[in-house]
């Protein structure tokens, strides 16, 4: 019985930034602090927060494009069926290893490498791990095409990013990720770029595509709203912790961490007449909290997949 | 009440090397003393040339075509520059896409915000426009040391702020904010948007917020316009066309909009890209990705805002939908 | 599938369109434009010529060829001091048609005879449009032979110079840690050399022939500044989104740096190529006005006989031995440059169609 996809423990990554030339004093950015989270097969959490709080340097850590500090990551290995480490990974088998898991970036306009067509693009991770031979691969491009909404798809087969619109070209980087049919994709704010109108056109494609292959995402995103139609859970970070983690609609109705509710509450809502009341929250007095509490806060289960920070719960239930 | 800004018929375009591009087709709306006005619409809606046009900021190669803007009951279209310079920052003022990285990095904040008054007011002595700066900045919420801070010391939700009190420092009538909060974190963001309101009501201001995000609309103003296309799609008070849209797009954008109160609804997406604008053809520009068509539709119509409610205009084709 | 491959030429011919039409507007670039293929058509005019037998090569070869031009000329004796009665200054002595008797050695000739010789530098003529050179060379024709120098050795030190210096700017960029520190050093103290008393230095120890020039400028300019120039850009690519999806998906560093970053690169790396054209031809001239440079025939040479046989300061009497070359460097080097500048707003769009 399959379990869990993915497995992260108090994952870290830490930066270094020197605060001179000649200065020998190293002040550590600590951009990731800790964060430890499951991923089911087939099902998608969303890691929500606010600039710089660390989203984006998980995605890139789990990604496998920048190496992590210290934690541990464990993914299912289909031919051993047993979680793996990813530290464990030698080069080829990292190579193979990359099959299954897929990034989606924010920005249509650089994604995709403006001096290639789209059906090269496409192409290419058929290509670089030499998947069939070269009639299977263009085959495989042209049904994805068709999969993502791009028809007829000999029209967008030799035509270059610029030619297309932001909409159309993340349903190139769309087809590009899933053609190889990975188990893991992480999903940076995809949608944010675009159009409102189209945006949801998008979301709804990752869905069904979702369903149909069994992908799980990660999906990043600081729109709370946007988190909640792609997400069945949502993790809530803040200064590189995740705070709160819980169900989506569980979450949205019974936030429990002052963050999470102070987040929810800023939260413009569209409807004139919706009396929203702002949480007030000191956020010196947040920082203290964190601070002054030790390196390890494990996260207490609170309700059944109700995870909040430890160190906050007392007094606050 | 009367009307600080009358826009009747408005009319930009654009003219590059692809063609003539209509930015603005026959805009019109009006906006009170100490009201708040929306305008929503999507990029390449015609939204920003809007504003720009308010106040002939428009790149060099956009002009108006035709209209009216009367302000406070003055033709400003047809003003040379010196006169318009005289009513830009005192009578109307803008606070731009992205403008808080456009803070000059090697001058003081208050040196930057001074300049500006010392345009309009240049019998005022340093102290009192020092004071001024300080009230302002009481006012939006910012500490008093900033006016000797540079750009780089702020932060982003800072910075914003300092730009909202610039806009105010030579007692416009008037502001108009396009996207002020795009960049900002939604917590930064309910802190702007509540000073924003706050400056409204102490001040008296009339202000024209143009957003993309329609949720921000909703709160901030009284009555608003949907465009698309260049053109007034619909446009009335801000209750009345959440409870009751009438047109096709204004529906349509309303039910792309998640949220994250009410029950988990399914949403709809239009299919399509907003058409371009270079050299248009005439007749209604929603036609081919309207969700909503009828047999009677005929995409060659041209659009006519046609008022239904009180104060309540969207076009013709709509307006007999119930 | 043949319908897409219709699209793509299609697309392929719009773009270039496109992209002529965009380097039109710039009215540098097409100045340039028409300045080089107005020395390019020179270059290939003279084999043309002598090839269709329309030039007798042993009269118009500029190397070899010679004209013979004979005419009556008076003999004088050139005064001392100046002014005179006849001549207001001594480059007016002798004038056109007479010659000094100081000048002549094999001739028993007297004051106020009348001798028929050979005249060399002929002034430009009916026969030939430029002139001759003291030897009896068509300088029309000198100046087409040195085109082609120019463009060969110019074209050939620019490729030369780009591809090292994109190769080596793209692997600092790429590998960075060490191997970019060497290349920035290096790269350093190639800019703080000289070149062209470098280039002195080396044609001591050498003859230097065009294509040992070619390859020395082209490798010094490739290890230059333009490592420096190049490797930013890269540096701007390495950090684009795209390149972090080929490396997602398990592309080899090798992979990603010859198939995304490099076509990123060149467009900038062709601009650098143009520009660099306009050094290749500067120096070239100068190394053969110094005499340094083995050569039959270029625009600098040219110059280099004039001063050697004592023309340059004569005034604008021998102007056909150093105008047409002189202006022809300037004006070959400075086109080159203007198309550098059309082509860069080509390259460079500051606002991307969105």
């Amino acid at each position: 019985m399959k379990n869990n996809l993915l497995e992260v423990r108090n994952l870290e990554k830490y930066f270094e930034v020197s605060s001179g030339i000649f200065s020998r004093n190293k002040s550590i950015v600590k951009a990731v602090d800790g964060i430890s989270f499951d991923i089911p097969f087939g099902s998608s959490l969303g890691l929500v927060g606010q600039s710089g709080c660390g989203k984006t340097t998980t995605a890139r850590a789990l990604s496998l494009l920048d190496p992590k500090t210290s934690g541990t990551v464990n993914f299912y290995n289909e031919e051993t069926s047993s979680m793996q480490s990813i530290d464990e990974l030698e080069d080829d088998e990292l190579k193979k290893f990359r099959r299954n898991i897929q990034m989606i970036f924010q920005d249509p306009y650089e994604s995709l490498n403006p001096r290639w067509n789209i059906k090269d693009i496409i192409l290419e991770p058929l290509n670089i791990h030499n998947i069939g031979n070269l009639k299977d691969r263009e085959e495989a491009v042209y049904e994805i095409l068709k999969t993502v909404g791009l028809t007829p798809p000999e029209n967008y087969m030799p035509r270059y990013p610029h030619e297309l619109s932001g909409g159309q070209r993340q349903r190139v980087s769309i087809a590009r990720t899933l053609i190889m049919k990975p188990k893991f994709v992480v999903c940076d704010e995809p949608t944010s770029m675009l159009d409102v109108s189209i945006r949801i056109s998008i979301m709804d494609l990752m869905l069904n595509l979702a369903k149909e292959l069994e992908v799980s995402y990660l999906y990043i995103t600081h729109d709370l709203a946007v988190a909640r139609y792609m997400c069945d859970r949502i993790a809530v970070m803040f200064n590189g912790k995740i705070v709160e983690l819980a169900e989506t609609e569980e979450l949205l109705n019974n936030p429990i961490h002052p963050y999470t509710k102070r987040l929810i509450s800023s939260i413009p809502i569209p409807d004139p007449s919706y009396k929203r009341e702002r949480y007030e929250l000191d956020f010196s007095e947040l920082n203290n909290i964190i601070a002054s509490n030790s390196n390890e806060s494990p996260m207490a289960e609170v309700k059944s997949g109700h995870f909040v920070a430890t160190h906050d719960v007392k007094g606050l239930l | 009440m009367k009307n600080i800004l009358e826009v009747k018929n408005l009319s930009m375009s654009y003219n590059t090397i692809d063609g003539e591009v209509e930015a603005v087709k026959d805009v019109s709306f009006a906006v009170q003393e100490g009201e708040s006005f929306g305008i929503v619409g999507e990029s390449g809606c015609g939204k920003t040339s809007v504003a720009m046009s308010l106040l002939q900021l428009q790149a060099d190669n956009g002009k108006i075509t035709n209209g009216q803007i009367l302000f406070d009951g003055k033709n400003i279209v047809q003003l040379n520059e010196s006169e318009l310079r005289s009513i830009r920052w005192s009578g109307i003022s803008m606070v731009f896409q992205g403008a808080m990285n456009s803070w000059n990095p090697v001058v003081k904040i208050g040196e930057q915000i001074r300049e500006a008054i010392r345009e309009h007011y240049p019998d005022k002595s340093k102290d009192e426009n020092t004071k001024k700066i300080l009230e302002l900045f009481n006012i939006v919420g910012l500490d008093s040391s900033v006016i000797d801070r540079y750009p780089h010391e702020l932060s982003g939700g800072m910075k914003q702020r300092a730009v909202i009190a610039l806009a105010l420092s030579c007692d416009p009538k008037l502001i108009i904010a396009d996207e002020p909060t795009t960049a900002l974190d939604v917590v930064i963001q309910d802190q702007i948007l509540n000073e924003i309101r706050k400056v409204q009501e102490v001040l008296g201001l009339s202000l024209i917020y143009i957003s993309h995000d329609i949720a921000v609309i909703a709160e901030m103003t009284d009555n608003m316009a949907v465009m698309y296309a260049g053109r007034i799609v619909e446009r009335g008070p801000t209750k009345e066309i959440f409870s009751n849209p009438r047109h096709s797009y204004t529906k349509s954008l309303l039910a792309s909009t998640p949220s994250v109160v009410g029950d988990k609804v399914k949403l709809k997406s239009l299919d399509g890209e907003p058409p371009s604008l270079i050299n248009k053809e005439p007749g209604c520009s929603f036609a081919p990705r309207c969700p909503y068509k009828e047999e009677s539709c005929n995409p060659l119509r041209e659009m006519e805002l046609i008022e239904i409610n009180t104060e309540h205009y969207v076009d013709a084709c709509n307006a007999g939908n119930l | 599938m043949n319908n897409e491959k219709n699209i793509a030429k299609n697309i392929r011919k719009a773009s270039i369109k496109k992209n002529w039409l965009m380097f039109k507007k710039s009215k540098l670039g097409m100045i340039g434009l028409y300045i080089v293929a107005f020395f390019l058509f020179l270059s290939l005019l003279q084999p043309f010529l002598f090839v269709t037998g329309l030039w007798n090569k042993g009269i118009y070869d500029p190397v070899v060829g010679y004209s013979e031009q004979f005419q009556d000329f008076l003999v004088v004796d050139c005064p001392k001091e100046y002014p005179t009665e006849k001549y207001k200054s001594r480059t007016d002595c002798p004038a056109r048609n007479e010659i000094n008797i100081r000048t002549l050695f094999y001739s028993d000739a007297q004051v106020g005879e009348t001798i028929y010789q050979n005249l060399q530098p002929a002034p430009p003529s009916k026969k030939h449009i430029l002139g001759t050179d003291p030897l009896g060379r068509d300088v029309f024709s000198q100046i087409m032979e040195g085109s082609q120098v120019a463009f060969i050795l110019g074209l050939l030190s620019a490729t030369l110079g780009v591809g090292i210096s994109t190769l080596l700017g793209t692997i600092a960029a790429f590998y960075g840690g060490r191997v970019d520190a060497y290349l920035m050093r290096q790269s350093d103290l190639i800019l703080m050399l000289p070149t062209l008393p470098l280039l002195f230095i080396i044609s001591a120890f050498s003859e230097l022939k065009v294509w040992h020039l070619a390859v020395v400028l082209g490798t010094i300019g490739g290890l230059g500044g333009s490592v420096i120039t190049i490797k930013s850009q890269a540096l701007q690519v390495k950090v684009k989104p795209f390149v972090d999806s080929a490396r997602i998906t398990g592309g080899s560093r090798m992979n990603i740096l010859f198939s995304h970053v490099l076509p990123n690169v060149a467009p900038l790396a062709l601009l650098f190529m143009v520009f660099s054209v306009t050094g290749a031809i500067a120096s070239e001239s100068i190394l053969s006005f110094l005499g340094l440079l083995n050569i039959d025939m270029s625009w600098g040479l040219m110059i280099y006989l004039a001063q050697v046989e004592g023309y340059i300061f004569s005034g604008m009497k021998f102007w056909w031995l150093i105008l047409p070359a002189g202006l022809s460097v300037t004006f070959l080097a400075g086109g080159f440059y203007l198309v550098g500048r059309g082509l860069d707003e080509v390259f460079n769009p500051r606002l991307r169609r969105r």
